[in-house]
């Protein structure tokens, strides 16, 4: 049986509704590769997403469509999924700090008024 | 300097066949849509085949621009016999192998002559093909790279990429048929000339197949598809149109 459908495409790849969907062998299998976009020279490149694809190369070609088509970039980096190293989520409380830590804080330095008054002196003379 | 009448109509007669290549093509292309072979390669190919419409809009828009009705008009009012596209990019989009050589050859000539138009004495042509530089080799980075992988792949991806080789080379050498404009295109400066185009071509493809461990097979051993230009297709071309202006003909005053 061929699969009719109202999309012309679909009809005209004849697609045999009866072919049973078979094993992929290891050739097949893709590997994933994290995508990262720069939009301006200079800046970091963020994390956007992933792709499948068989080599950097390809993971390039694709990710270029998949994560640019629309928005400004200037730099792509691909980098293999199981080249990443991560944290657990059961470590997850590393990161929660507690907040008497007045010596780290930026306010704890208090030079904004020395610099108010420096400007307002620079500017006075000027 | 001024143009003549005939460069004139040597200028429409390119810029006809250029976007009526894209068109076609890319309105081809776009039936991959939903049928590629892994998801991403199924959006970058839809996503090159907007990109092709994109083109032939912008070369339509000249055209108008020379007197020629809107690219609406043009292109969705017309049938076969007023198409001057070559035959390969008509022809159906068959296997990937097919598609992707199709896309290989097509694209490299693309690039090329906008590349050679960049130096156009018509400044608006000149400024379209420059517009589209980063697009078209965007393209030809996608088709060379499929073609060197599948080309390095195994047995059977090397032996269909040189098929699809040998039937897609003599179709593609019909993207070359001359006008019979040549000369005042060459004289006025407004274009090099297809057999220029054809020669740099043949060396760019040639250099990457090669590198892809495949052959192109020699041009003196074939007969290249010629007509297209002249409105000579083949039967799969009016199906197309009929298919891409179905919704367009059933109220072509309407409003998008």
């Amino acid at each position: 049986m061929t699969i009719h459908s109202l999309d012309p495409r679909v009809n005209r790849a004849e697609i045999d509704g009866e072919a049973k969907i078979g094993h992929l062998d290891e050739f097949d299998y893709w590997q994933t590769y994290e995508v990262f976009v720069q939009i301006k020279r200079g800046t970091h490149h963020s994390h956007v997403g992933s792709v499948h694809a068989p080599d950097p190369e390809m993971a390039i070609l694709f990710a270029k469509e998949q994560y640019t088509r629309r928005g400004v970039c200037v730099n792509l980096w691909v980098v293999k999924t199981s080249d990443i190293f991560t944290t657990e989520y059961n470590d997850s409380d590393i990161f929660e700090t507690t907040p008497e830590k007045y010596h780290r804080d930026p306010e704890s330095y208090k030079v904004m008024d020395r610099i108010k008054a420096y400007k307002e002196k620079h500017n006075s003379q000027s | 300097m001024e143009f003549t009448e005939k460069h004139v109509e040597g200028l429409k007669d390119l810029l006809y066949k250029m976007a009526d290549d894209l068109l076609i093509i890319g309105h081809r292309n776009s039936e991959w849509t939903g049928l590629g072979p892994v998801l991403e390669e199924d959006i970058a190919f839809s996503s090159m085949a907007q990109d092709k419409l994109g083109q032939a809009n912008a070369l339509y828009g000249l055209l108008h621009e020379l007197g020629e009705s809107d690219p609406d008009t043009i292109a969705f009012m017309r049938n076969d016999k007023q198409f001057h596209c070559c035959q390969l990019v008509e022809m159906p989009i068959g296997g990937y192998d097919f598609s992707l050589t199709r896309h290989f050859f097509y694209d490299h000539a693309d690039a090329i002559r906008f590349e050679m138009l960049k130096d156009s004495v018509f400044e608006p042509l000149a400024m379209v093909a420059n517009k589209f530089r980063g697009e078209v080799k965007y393209h030809t980075m996608h088709a060379d790279t499929w073609m060197r992988h599948l080309g390095k792949g195994d047995e059977t991806s090397k032996a269909r990429m040189q098929n699809a080789i040998n039937e897609t080379f003599p179709m593609a050498l019909g993207i070359f048929e001359e006008s019979i404009y040549e000369q005042e295109l060459m004289e006025s400066g407004i274009f090099a000339g297809e057999k220029t185009l054809k020669e740099m071509w043949l060396t760019k493809v040639e250099q990457i197949i090669e590198s892809a461990g495949l052959t192109l097979p020699d041009i003196n051993s074939v007969t290249p598809v010629y007509g297209g230009r002249k409105g000579q297709h083949s039967q799969y071309l009016q199906p197309l149109l009929e298919e891409m202006t179905e919704v367009f003909r059933i109220d072509p005053g309407a409003e998008w």
